[in-house]
């Protein structure tokens, strides 16, 4: 027996293929949200893997730091460090903000590091060029992504800093770019006021007769330095000792520092569960309706070929083709025409999506081969119509009349 | 290929019911021995398209009884359960138009039907190569449908009327599209296939240039068949 459905397409091949690229594209953009959606969930694990931390310890009762705003004392680190199965504990600030360049604008995530090196939690682990911060002001390392240079100086609030290393792949749970810089700067960037502010807070607070007491030496100074000076990071990054399980290390910080500690894989869920929640229901819901449009199309088309095979079906079938050759000459046709749209599908988003979409595309074997099988089920699915069609055909009609 | 040929015994058929039901034949007998060629011969409407149509099992006759080579296969009601076998295996159609499937080569256009009752491919092809022998169109055999000639169209769909060596042909209006001389030459073809595999062949026609070929004629009217000895003359 020869293939029926073969010997058709190699007919119309230009029919097939035409379609087959028109669906294809269409492939391609559904495999191309997918990939966004991969792509942010690997943004989410790319920034827990860089951090080097096992635990995050974070403001009581919030969800801090990337998910929800979270400030602790600087100074809690020394008692958790001092807590069994503690390894390494260190200060981490992160602040969101706009960073301008020669070429315009990039958004980008600071980062404030401790001072102590390559391997502290919360340090970027590897650069691509340059080397690591070694002054404890005003320098800064840089993820590429952000396009700034080794060398280049950058503004960040009040002060300039000078990119001195550049990482890969450093990125916020949104995407953005990571730019780390010494702890002290990062606070000051956080909370500093601007000169004018500061000098109208020191009057208001001389003016106030509570804190300007005469007899009471040094009062106001204190209150001023206290006032100026910010004593809060967003979160300790620990890292937990070998052979300690960090649930365990986790739960022991909670009872004795009252504050809320997550793990891990608390800390993925938090990420994936509920920061890009949102944006990954809105991309089911474009995958949903590219699927049913791509379904909608293939149906159109087999449906039209079907047709304009009327007469040929009724000669098969006067001739004594069984029914399951009918279905087969159309289903494997439906399909071959999703198989055409696939591999097009398959390269164009490799090929020509991935790389102009701004976000990371993370583009997984994995979700080609569901979407492979979706594409063969949605092509099974569309032909019934056909199917149906051609079921309906009487073997008189090739007789005439 | 052995018995009877086709014999066709007080065959009806009305179309529709009530008011507006049509009797499209009324009383057919028939009978055609194998090895025979017979013209079928009407006025428009008379019926002669719906007797194939029932002779060829895709539509249902309302009385009567249809017996091909040994079996009954109508008798008030099909005794048949495979009509598409039947139709596959012992019935052979050449219709007025080729109605050859486009997308498959000539030779591919015939060997469906062997390959189709389950015969390997090669063997499929050689018995379509030897019709197209003996059909002068040999040489046309890796060409597509649309790159032949009607009149090569039309002997590729006798090939396949034939290749599954049907004890009975149903040809309705062969010749239509072609000259007086091709128009003889398929006629003489439907002759030597009839001699040469005891096939029973019924020929629907209005074709003035091949009616004085038969020996012998059914002429339908008003959905009745009246025998008549054809002229029978020599067309070689
Ligand atoms: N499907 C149908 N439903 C109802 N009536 C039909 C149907 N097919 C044919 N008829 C009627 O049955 C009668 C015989 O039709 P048939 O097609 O057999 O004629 P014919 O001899 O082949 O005519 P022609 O030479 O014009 O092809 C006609 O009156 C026709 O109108
Ligand atoms: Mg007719």
């Amino acid at each position: 027996m020869i293939s029926l459905a073969g010997r058709d397409i190699l007919h119309s091949w230009g029919k097939f293929v035409f379609t087959g690229m028109g669906l294809g594209l269409l492939i391609g953009i559904t495999l191309s949200m997918a990939g966004i959606y991969r792509g942010m969930v690997d943004d989410a694990k790319v920034l827990l893997d860089n951090s080097g931390a096992d635990l995050w310890v974070v403001q009581k009762d919030t969800l801090g730091p990337y998910a929800e705003p979270s400030s602790i004392y600087d100074d809690i680190w020394r008692g958790i460090r001092g807590i069994p199965g503690v390894d390494q504990a260190a200060n981490i600030t992160y602040l969101t903000m706009q960073v301008s360049k020669d070429s315009g604008d990039v958004r980008v995530m600071v980062a404030g590091i401790t001072p102590g090196g390559p391997g502290t939690p919360g340090w970027p682990p590897y650069l691509v060029a340059g080397r690591q911060i070694t002054r404890s002001h005003y320098e800064a390392v840089a993820d590429i992504a952000s396009g700034l240079k080794l060398g280049e100086r950058i503004k960040l609030r009040r002060h300039h800093y000078t990119i001195v290393g550049l990482t890969r792949r450093m990125v916020s749970s949104n995407g953005d770019p990571m730019v780390f810089i010494p702890l002290k700067d990062a606070q000051e960037e956080q909370f500093l006021k601007d000169n004018d502010a500061i000098w109208a807070q020191r009057r208001r607070t001389a003016q106030n007769p509570a804190f300007n007491r005469p007899g009471v030496p040094g009062l106001l100074d204190a209150v001023i330095a206290s006032q100026s000076t910010n004593p809060y990071v967003n979160a300790v990054l620990v890292r937990v000792k070998k052979g300690y399980d960090p649930e365990q290390v986790a739960e022991s910080i909670r009872r004795w520092k009252r504050l809320t500690v997550y793990t891990r894989s608390q800390m993925e869920k938090i990420l994936v569960g509920k920061l890009i929640a949102t944006a990954a229901k809105q991309i089911f819901m474009f995958l949903v309706i590219l699927s049913l449009v791509s379904s909608a199309i293939v149906a159109f088309i087999i449906y039209t070929l079907t047709l304009g095979k009327i007469r040929e079906i009724a000669v098969l079938k006067l001739i004594g083709t069984k029914n399951r050759t009918i279905i087969a000459l159309i289903m494997q046709q439906s399909i071959a025409l999703g198989l055409i749209g696939f591999v097009v599908g398959k390269i164009s988003a490799t090929l020509l999506m991935a790389p102009i979409f701004p976000k990371h595309v993370l583009l997984e074997p994995l979700d080609s081969a569901i979407g492979l099988i979706a594409v063969v089920m949605i092509c099974v699915l569309s032909s019934i119509v056909a199917i149906r069609a051609a079921l309906k055909v009487d073997p008189a009609e090739a007789i005439g009349g | 290929m052995s018995g009877k040929g086709i014999q066709i015994v007080g065959l009806r058929k009305r179309y529709g019911s009530g008011d507006t039901a049509v009797d499209a034949l009324r009383k057919v007998d028939m009978h055609v021995a194998p090895g025979e060629v017979v013209g079928l011969i009407g006025p428009s409407g008379s019926g002669k398209t719906t007797l194939l149509k029932c002779l060829g099992a895709v539509i249902e006759p309302t009385a009567g009884k249809m017996i091909l080579g040994d079996d009954v296969i109508y008798d008030d009601g099909w005794k048949v359960k495979d009509l598409r076998a039947l139709r596959r295996d012992r019935i052979g159609f050449v219709f007025q138009a080729p109605y050859l499937i486009p997308f498959l080569d000539v030779t591919d256009n015939v060997a469906l039907l062997p390959m189709l009752a389950g015969i390997p491919n090669a063997e499929a092809r050689k018995r379509a190569i030897e019709l197209f022998k003996a059909l002068d169109v040999e040489h046309r055999a890796k060409a597509m449908p649309s790159q032949l000639s009607g009149g090569e169209q039309q002997r590729v769909a006798i090939a396949r009327g034939l290749v599954n060596r049907p004890p009975v042909i149903l040809a309705d209006e062969p010749t239509a599209p072609l000259d007086s001389e091709r128009a003889l030459a398929v006629i003489r073809i439907l002759n030597d296939m009839a001699k040469k595999f005891e096939t029973a062949i019924i020929v629907v026609t209005h074709d003035e240039k091949i009616i004085p070929t038969f020996k012998r004629i059914y002429h339908i009217r008003d959905g009745v068949t009246y025998e008549e000895a054809g002229e029978g003359r020599d067309f070689e």
